[in-house]
């Protein structure tokens, strides 16, 4: 009895890790998402965009740091938080897609401390949509993804709040939603959906604008500060800026080939 | 068997337990389809009626991945020929304003709490 | 072999009441936190890990205890171990049981836990982690288990379990490394981008192991008369000893190579943790604390004849485990994220409710970690 019991049991392991081989696959090969989404291994995704859609084949963004100023700064932060309903959190539990920050802080040594007197002194941080996101690296749940037009992008649905995201990204762009978002929003966009407690955020580059033919809301209260194109045509407008003034970005020497570039 | 009188009890009332749904609900009246207000200003839906009864939940599940990985905004319908903009806020909500009486009349009574609105924002309740 | 741990004392009873309630306060704590999300703890958009993960990181060093019996005893047949694998190998269990505990505790979406299984990326370490913990824990509850069960029935374990406890030897360096990988491959965190962390993780790891199982041993044997057998923790010392020398030795290399080289960036970091930083500093008295438990640790356990002394031996070991606390369970996260990388600063403690629910968590830890001590020493009284 004991031997045959024994067998038995044996057997039935052996059939159910046979068995489970196909549907185990099925799952791994749909990613458990649309096929868009590679197998295990983060990689770009591809972009399905309707026939409005603005395309690039990599999008980047030439902040022009003589052309901001206090007030342009304010308008660009409080379109971009409102139409996309972020928070305002006092404290150190905030939420910031885009703010106004020090030189010093944007550059850390590598802008010396003779400047020119006439020369910015604040400047915008955002997400800066590297070409070499570390990230999308660390995601464990590939939650943060990178399109193939370079745009880093938010799964608020899959995120599952580990913040290793955070941690990775060396420019401080990401937020977390410490609690309700809600409770700290005074106007709510209904086009654009709130967040939970418990998920990651940060500027998408308006993906949603940009599937409906329309540019960055930055961009377009920017009074010209910002320009926004595809880093693949040599006649865009980023390009075209990018060849006539010099430019820096944010930390190069680390790699990860940040795609926000700032004129100064 | 050892304990007979304790594990037949025992197994009483487990049994007793685990139909309970069942013998609870003799002689009440079989399950009536709540009565969902209609959209005033449309006739067509994305898809038909039956469709939607039996689909909206994964079609929002697909939608949700289309949009948000693949970028994929448009959906083509297949009852009318139309294109709609995936999205739940958009172009569901857009005619089924009232969450009340039309979302929640099914979802109370089937007991499922589908917690897509702590995000995406229900048009209409704000105003409540 | 479970009848052992409901057979009791009153201490004993008395003991898992009182873990019991410290878990309930624990469970009232989280309740707190599922319902208002993180912002409970003490941490912000600059310091986004905090106590749990601290937690976590050090728990994975304290699970380490197992290998240090293992690889003498398997590797270099050194017998006079094998009464207390067992327990080693038992206290892995519990420690991995908490490390995934804070783990859990620490999500902001923990209802989505299953996300990382059912969207696996091998290209992130945090994938890597889940495997390794989860790992070890089975290789231990196995291991641990079938060799216990095996020793009650005075046969020997069966032939496949030495394959088991072979692949522990390189799991368990593979739990310390990929913990420290995900830090040390970030490039804005300077404090972690250094080669050496996995190697300061494995040194505090194989002293703070050990340093907890002999003070749990103690404990055992005031309370059950276990005895482990002569000079076999007085030996395990020496183990607990010269890894906290190395993990000294290798702060003080990241010091030199911070401070000689005169990078600001880097030297930020530990500034902000031994001097202060722009006139923050929370942590200073916390990390010379730290430094001094450790050399005064070491200086009581270097000399062999104060290792066979009960009373220096656990002196020694509680300030090393001391020690190496404070640097892995605050000192890693505060220096980390201190100051952010925009250089501004934004200080982390831990607040209440938030250690609240770490109480809890220690204690379920604690409550297994006894279930299987009183198992397994049950067990080996009731063979002799």
């Amino acid at each position: 009895m004991k031997t045959q019991r024994r067998n038995f049991l044996k057997i039935a392991a052996m059939a159910v890790l046979g068995w489970g081989v196909r549907p185990a696959s099925e799952l791994l090969a749909a990613g458990g998402g649309t096929a868009s989404e590679g197998l295990l291994f983060a990689s770009r995704h591809k972009v399905h965009v309707g026939p409005n859609a603005l395309t690039a084949s990599r999008w980047a963004m030439v902040i022009d740091t003589a052309k901001l100023n206090e007030k342009v700064m304010e308008d660009i932060v409080h379109t971009c938080h409102s139409i996309h309903n972020v928070p305002t959190i006092p404290g150190n539990q905030n939420i910031k897609w885009i703010w106004e920050t020090h030189m010093d802080h944007l550059f850390l040594e590598d802008l010396h401390e003779y400047q020119p007197e006439a020369g910015a002194k604040s400047a915008l941080a955002l997400c800066n949509h590297c070409d070499n996101p570390p990230c999308v690296r660390v995601c464990p749940t590939k939650a943060t993804f990178q399109r193939e037009d370079g745009i880093v992008m938010m799964d608020f649905h899959r995120c599952i709040g580990c913040r290793y995201c955070m941690a990775g990204c060396p420019y401080g762009s990401r937020s977390f939603n410490f609690m309700d978002p809600r409770k700290h929003l005074e106007t709510t966009n209904p086009d654009f959906p709130t967040r939970t407690k418990g998920v990651v955020e940060k500027c998408e580059f308006c993906a949603e604008r940009l599937a409906e033919g329309k540019m960055p809301a930055c961009v377009e209260v920017s009074e010209g500060a910002l320009a926004f194109g595809d880093l693949g045509d040599p006649e865009s407008e980023v390009r075209k800026l990018l060849a006539e003034r010099f430019s820096i970005r944010r930390s190069p020497t680390l790699g990860t080939k940040p795609c926000v570039y700032y004129l100064v | 068997m050892y304990d007979k009188n304790k594990i037949l009890i025992g197994l009483a009332v487990f049994v007793v337990f685990m139909t309970y749904p069942f013998w609870n609900n003799i002689g009440s009246a079989a399950y009536q389809r709540p009565e969902l207000e209609k959209p005033k200003n449309a006739k067509d839906c994305v898809e038909s009626v039956e469709f939607m009864r039996a689909e909206h939940m994964a079609m929002l599940n697909e939608w949700r991945d289309e949009v948000v990985r693949g970028g994929e905004h448009e959906y083509h319908s297949t009852a009318n020929h139309q294109v709609f903009q995936k999205s739940l806020s958009k172009t569901c909500m857009k005619c089924h304003e009232n969450k009340d009486q039309f979302c929640d009349k099914c979802h109370a009574t089937v007991s499922v709490n589908p917690y897509c609105w702590d995000c995406h924002v229900d048009p209409k309740g704000e105003k409540k | 072999m479970l009848e052992k741990a409901i057979n009791g004392s009153k201490v004993y009873w008395g003991w898992i009441a009182f873990l019991l309630l410290l878990m309930s306060i624990g469970a009232a704590c989280y309740w707190q936190q599922l319902s208002h999300g993180l912002t409970i703890t003490g941490m912000s958009r600059d310091v986004t890990w905090g106590f749990y993960i601290a937690q976590f990181t050090f728990l994975v060093g304290v699970a380490a205890s197992a290998v240090m019996l293992v690889i003498p005893k398997y590797l270099h047949n050194y017998h006079k171990f094998g009464k207390i694998l067992i327990l080693g190998e038992f206290n892995a269990v519990a420690m991995v049981i908490l490390c995934l505990l804070f783990i859990v505790a620490d999500l902001g979406s923990p209802q989505r836990l299953m996300n990382v299984l059912i969207h696996p990326t091998p290209n992130s370490v945090l994938f890597w982690d889940m495997v390794v913990l989860n790992g070890y824990l089975l290789i231990n509850i196995l291991v641990g288990w079938v060799t216990l069960e095996s020793e009650r029935k005075q046969v020997a374990p069966p032939k496949w379990i030495k394959f088991f406890i072979y692949l522990s030897i390189p799991w368990a360096v593979s739990i310390h490394t990929v913990t420290a990988f995900l830090y040390c491959g970030l490039p804005g965190r300077g404090y972690w981008l250094t080669a050496v962390l996995a190697a300061r993780f494995l040194a505090s790891a194989f002293a703070a192991g050990p340093a907890f199982l002999i003070l749990v041993t103690y404990i055992a044997k005031i309370f059950t008369g276990f005895d482990p057998g002569k000079g076999v923790l007085s030996t395990l010392g020496k183990t607990v000893v010269y890894a906290m020398c190395v993990n000294l030795f290798l702060l003080l290399c990241e010091v030199f190579t911070v401070f000689y080289s005169q990078i600001p960036s880097h030297m930020a970091h530990l500034q902000y943790l031994f001097v202060g930083y722009h006139g923050h500093g929370v942590l200073v008295p916390w990390m010379w604390s730290a430094m001094i438990m450790a050399v005064v640790g070491i200086l009581i356990l270097i000399v062999p004849k104060n290792r066979e002394q009960d009373n220096l031996l656990i002196i020694g070991c509680l300030l090393i485990f001391i020690g190496a606390w404070i640097d892995k369970g605050l000192g890693m996260i505060g220096g980390g994220f201190v100051p952010n990388p925009l250089h501004e600063i934004t200080e982390y403690v831990p607040s209440q409710l938030e250690l609240g629910v770490s109480l809890g968590i220690y204690a379920t830890g604690f409550l297994v970690l006894t279930i299987l001590y009183k198992v397994a020493i049950g067990v080996k009284q009731e063979i002799e």
